[in-house]
């Protein structure tokens, strides 16, 4: 039953409309001017939470379809991803944009200058070519395995998003503190899953060659 | 370990059943717990009303002071819904919703110390120490966001005189109430309290340290700081005390709370300064509130003929 609903197209569109409800409260917001006393701020704010938000969903669609055998949630995978991708753009438009309008000599001043906004500004750059890849034939011209190898990028890009909120807050780190334990777990996962698979095959790796993962879908 | 491949050995299959259904209860129980701490916060706001605290009553005989910084007021809307005051919690919006059962009567003041006459005063007698003046000043948060406020109040040296201070005072040091029963999201804040802040006795004394009960044709709003405050407008917002209830004349320079916190970011001085980046961000321009544009950030704030002759000499730099 889950697993027909999970498969349905319908599912899909649902899930896409659902991960366009932030973006749709923020115009709304816009609209009724409940941007709060600093709206650029706000917007900055916004895009930046629901960016780690969707990294974060995107990084549990393996261990949920594994831990829970719901295979088929890897059809939101790409989906996530992107939104993830789409919040980031929209936050790093809101800097460049709203915040430091167009102004290249404060933003390149300020990405050299103060490590926060140079954490982030790496994590987006690291965020783009997986945007670009993320299409099936991206995944045929790579290889599935140098795909995915690229693709655990996103890893680094999630870790970046911590450390650029953590650096920026003033004293309370109770929410970047969240988003770290939660890319914590879902990194420490991946590790205790790899480590045990290397000691399985240890033994059987001297007489045969160890059959490593193809699939993309293994990441 | 693709599912699709039948032959091999999958992780989850080689897991006793029992195991497995206990780890996924333990994911559905980390996922409520996730959305519990998330909405715990907010879940008070949707059904607070409008709160059993202090609310702001219109001050008379209000004196109108000649010196008005020109720049365009910020809407009053802005100034009560936009604060830093840690005790009611960390984000913006928090302490306009949590301080609305702050319970801001009966107050005193404690004013000691090197003083040869230190004083218990309630708000009855601050009210009296002097004439009422409306001031507008321009007022510069340290995160590099600012806004001009028409604060009500009277020059902090009249009570300084009332106190009579003895040689000994160099500073003086100011603390914030801080009880956690009015203030319950005081501990996460991140920072130690009570707040304390401090000043050299030349800037205590300097005519534009306002000791400042309302704003706005008011009392002061409770995320404002009430009852009294200090506004000290050559300075970043910080240094600003609010909801003051000790005034200690020394004779050291004493410790100052974001300076505890970080002694790299905030100094004692933290007069507002253009060309003295903070580790993190640049000081050089600030967005004040309803403004698109950043606009450049004023030495001293604006008010350097008032103020800059008492720093002669120092190496700004250092002294941040």
């Amino acid at each position: 039953m889950i697993r027909k609903i999970l498969l349905s197209k319908w599912t899909k569109v649902a899930v896409f409309t659902a991960c366009l409800v932030p973006f749709g409260v923020l115009v709304w917001r816009a609209t009724q001017g409940e941007l709060t006393a600093n709206p650029i701020e706000f917007v900055e704010h916004w895009t930046g939470d629901w960016t780690m938000r969707f990294l974060i969903i995107t990084l549990c669609i393996t261990p949920v379809r594994k831990l829970l055998k719901i295979p088929e949630l890897i059809r939101f995978r790409r989906m996530l991803g992107l939104f993830a991708f789409f919040y980031v753009c929209l936050h790093f438009s809101s800097w460049v944009g709203l915040d430091r309008f167009f102004n290249l000599h404060d933003m390149w001043a300020d990405v050299e200058k103060r490590k926060f906004i140079t954490v982030g500004f790496a994590g987006f750059l690291l965020l783009i070519p997986l945007a670009l890849t993320s299409t099936k034939g991206w995944i045929r011209r790579l290889g599935g395995k140098r795909w995915q190898l690229l693709h655990r990028a996103i890893y680094l890009a999630a870790i970046a998003g911590v450390i650029h909120y953590a650096w920026l807050v003033k004293s309370d780190e109770h929410k970047p503190l969240q988003y770290a334990a939660m890319v914590g777990v879902l990194l420490l996962w991946r590790i205790v899953v790899w480590a045990r698979k290397r000691w399985q095959q240890q033994p059987a790796a001297r007489s045969i060659s160890a059959k490593e993962p193809t699939t993309a879908e293994t990441a | 370990m693709s599912e699709k491949k039948g032959s091999e050995l999958t992780y989850s299959d080689i897991t006793p059943k029992g195991a497995f259904a206990s780890r996924r209860n333990f994911l559905f129980g980390m996922a409520a717990t996730g959305a519990a701490v998330g909405g715990w916060k907010y879940l008070p706001r949707w059904f607070s009303g409008p709160g059993k605290g202090s609310v702001p009553h219109p001050l008379s005989g209000v004196a109108k002071w000649p010196y008005d910084a020109t720049d365009k007021v910020t809407p009053e809307g802005d100034v009560t819904t936009y604060n830093n005051f840690y005790e009611f919690g960390t984000d913006k919006s928090d302490p306009s919703q949590n301080a609305k059962n702050f319970q801001t009567s009966p107050w005193e003041v404690s004013v000691e110390g090197e003083v040869k006459k230190p004083l218990k005063l309630s708000m009855d007698d601050i009210m009296k120490i002097a004439p009422l003046e409306e001031r507008i000043y321009r007022h510069r948060c340290v995160e590099a966001w600012s806004i001009v406020v028409p604060w009500i109040g009277y020059s902090f040296s009249h009570l300084i005189q009332k106190a009579e201070p003895t040689p000994k005072a160099k500073y003086v040091a100011f603390q914030s109430y801080y009880d956690t029963r009015q203030m319950p999201l005081g501990p996460q804040a991140g920072i130690a309290f009570p707040y304390v802040e401090g000043l050299r006795m030349d800037e205590a004394m300097n005519p534009l340290t306002l000791l400042c009960v309302g704003m706005y044709g008011e009392t002061l709003p409770n995320q404002d700081g009430a009852p009294v405050r200090m506004v000290i407008p050559w300075k970043y917002g910080f240094k600003s005390i609010k909801s003051l209830v000790k005034i200690r004349f020394v004779k050291d320079m004493p410790p100052t709370t974001w300076n505890i916190e970080a002694s790299n970011e905030y100094g004692f001085y933290a007069n507002v300064n253009p060309n003295v980046d903070h580790p993190r961000w640049s000081q050089a321009k600030e967005r004040r509130l309803g403004e698109f544009f950043r606009r450049p950030t004023l030495m001293f704030n604006g008010y350097a003929d008032q103020v800059a002759s008492m720093y002669a000499g120092m190496d700004l730099r250092k002294n941040f």
